[in-house]
């Protein structure tokens, strides 16, 4: 099992009673400087994820949305921070039933930077937050260039609480999942099945883009997704190294891993576009490094460094061809959150059943046994995901329209929501006095022949 | 022979061209252009600076057609380019003295009329 568990533990005794933590320091040590040194490290390259996916899909989209597109993923650090500051880490990780953590943590009740027995508990939440925020921000791909920006806010702010905070008490805080036995290391269940999910279910209730299947709306900055697909990468060895809770053999075999298998997607990636087409595209290769990223996220610390570039090659395959029926289906799931993360997901959590190495550390040998316990634990992740999902986007969807009108949506999102353009070098941008800001009438009665 | 100048919404662009295209209109110069149609002004805000944008991004088109064709393509861009709202732009019809086509050297009518299919 991750021994995510036994930093929850620790983080829950330091909240209890004096005598509670006195009986139990004997049996957790203080932790090591080196790490609370790696965890803090770790926290922080998971952060960078978030830019890092907001460059990939910035780049992504039309030049007209690339704002909206990259402050979805930004607004998502502000909005699922405070979320998960003020209930979801308790919902997640408090004690309580295995359905649902308790109340103890809310708004951070309780939590310390002691070091007595394991790692402070402030920078378990921390690290637990960052989580969060990434989940949150993945969703943003399906939804791109039409959704509201106050309505997405909202939708993920209930998302984090309602869905993310339930799925990750049943995997990491000793809920069903994990005494299930179900493997999974780093979160692919509860960040990216979870979020590619939702993704899908979000596309699905929000409807297609109008410009959906009558143009081709092409990346308009393909740069800028190969640099954030590698800021994810080397963001994602916080990700997955980290979540090894120190700095040791373990935290190594993640960190290999989580550079071995993305190196065989990338490869396998390549071949598919080569035999389909004869020619390698960039943002193939981008796309393929993530899902290679997602596929070895439940396993990075339990298998072989070969059983990863073999979960990287395969894991490969089905994304790719998801991503080929997609383009041409009606789902406007807009940048594939769904195939890379849903199918990446679950490809991995599957992968992690057959490859699963006692010899390197996994509680179980990999096998058919296993295989079941991944399949059941995926099928309630899958099904969580979209029930919740869909109550959550319906009810927002009564409190608030979530799409944009057409207006805004031919005219680009940048402007319509946020009044700034990316690329705008200032000719005809007349300077307003502070005192004409006042909301105006719009100009009308334009005198016939003064326009050209 | 007439050149048609039209100013139309970016985004209009696609349908206005595959509205052409439709017409069998298939020779076409586009232009990614600046102007003021009398539309109301977005403001936008940066950090404490607050602006009119006063120049909206529009997309120019210059066709070189017969008389028979004027009709068919002011009709076609019509039919692309409208949306209803202020801004949707203008066409202009102007009388052209003579066109060459620089491979051939044939000119006028000859220089407009699109090669037939090999």
């Amino acid at each position: 099992m991750t021994r995510r568990p036994s930093l929850v533990v620790a983080g829950a005794l330091a909240a209890g009673p004096t005598t509670l933590v006195r009986a139990q320091s004997a049996a957790i040590p203080p932790a090591p400087a080196g790490d609370i040194a790696w965890m803090l490290t770790s926290t922080a390259l998971v952060l960078l994820m978030v830019v890092g996916l907001a460059f990939f899909y910035g780049g992504l989209v039309r030049r007209k949305n690339v704002l909206n597109t990259m402050m979805m993923s930004f607004v998502a650090l502000g909005v699922v921070g405070l979320t998960f500051t003020a209930v979801g880490y308790s919902l997640a990780f408090a004690p309580g039933s295995t359905w649902l953590g308790g109340l103890d943590y809310v708004f951070l009740n309780g939590l310390n930077t002691s070091t007595a027995a394991g790692l402070p508990s402030l920078l378990a939440f921390c690290f637990q937050a960052t989580f969060a925020m990434i989940s949150a921000a993945l969703i943003s791909g399906a939804v791109v260039e039409r959704m509201r920006f106050g309505a997405y806010m909202l939708v993920i702010a209930l998302w984090s609480i309602v869905v993310y905070a339930p799925l990750a008490k049943w995997v990491w805080g000793g809920g069903f999942l994990q005494q299930l036995g179900a493997l999974d290391f780093a979160g692919g269940t509860v960040v990216h099945i979870n979020a590619g999910v939702a993704a899908a279910v979000l596309a699905l209730v929000l409807g297609r883009r109008r410009d959906y299947g009558r143009k081709a709306m092409l990346p308009h900055q393909v740069p800028y997704t190969l640099l954030g697909a590698g800021l994810l990468w080397f963001g994602w060895f916080g990700f997955n190294a980290g979540s090894a809770q120190a700095a040791n053999g373990l935290a190594v075999l993640a960190f290999a891993n989580t550079l071995l298998a993305p190196a065989a997607t990338l490869v396998v990636w390549a071949l598919l576009d080569l035999a389909r087409d004869g020619r390698v595209t960039a943002v193939g290769l981008a796309t393929g490094l993530v899902v290679g990223l997602v596929a070895v996220t439940p396993a990075a610390g339990y298998v072989s460094p070969g059983g990863a570039l073999a979960i990287g090659a395969l894991a490969a395959v089905p994304s790719y061809l998801l991503m080929l029926w997609r383009a041409r289906s009606r789902l406007d799931d807009s940048l594939d959150v769904f195939a890379a993360h849903g199918v990446g997901g679950i490809s991995g959590a599957l992968l992690t059943g057959l490859f699963a190495s006692r010899a390197w550390g996994a509680p179980v040998q990999g096998g058919l046994e296993q295989l079941g316990v991944q399949a059941l634990a995926v099928l309630c992740a899958l099904t969580f995901s979209a029930v919740g999902t869909l109550g959550v986007a319906l009810l927002v969807g009564r409190l608030v329209p979530l799409r944009a009108d057409a207006a805004a949506e031919a005219q680009g999102l940048d402007v319509g929501m946020h009044g700034e353009e990316a690329y705008t070098d200032g000719e005809g941008a007349l300077l307003l006095p502070a005192t004409r800001l006042e909301p105006r009438a719009p100009a009308v009665g334009v005198p016939a022949g003064s326009e050209a | 022979m007439k050149l048609i100048t039209a100013v139309v919404r970016k985004e209009r662009l696609n349908d206005v061209l595959s509205a052409l295209f439709e017409a069998s209109i298939y020779g076409v110069t586009v232009t990614p252009v600046r102007g003021h149609g009398g539309e109301r002004e977005p403001v936008q805000t940066y950090r404490g600076l607050t602006v009119k944008m006063e120049l909206v991004e529009k997309v120019r088109l210059d066709i070189g057609v017969t008389e028979a064709f004027v009709d068919p393509a002011v009709d076609a861009i019509v039919r692309g380019a409208r949306t209803g709202e202020v801004g949707d732009g203008k066409i202009f019809v102007i009388p052209v003295d003579r066109v060459v086509r620089i491979r051939t050297g044939e000119t006028d009518a000859a220089a407009v009329t699109p090669l037939e299919p090999a």
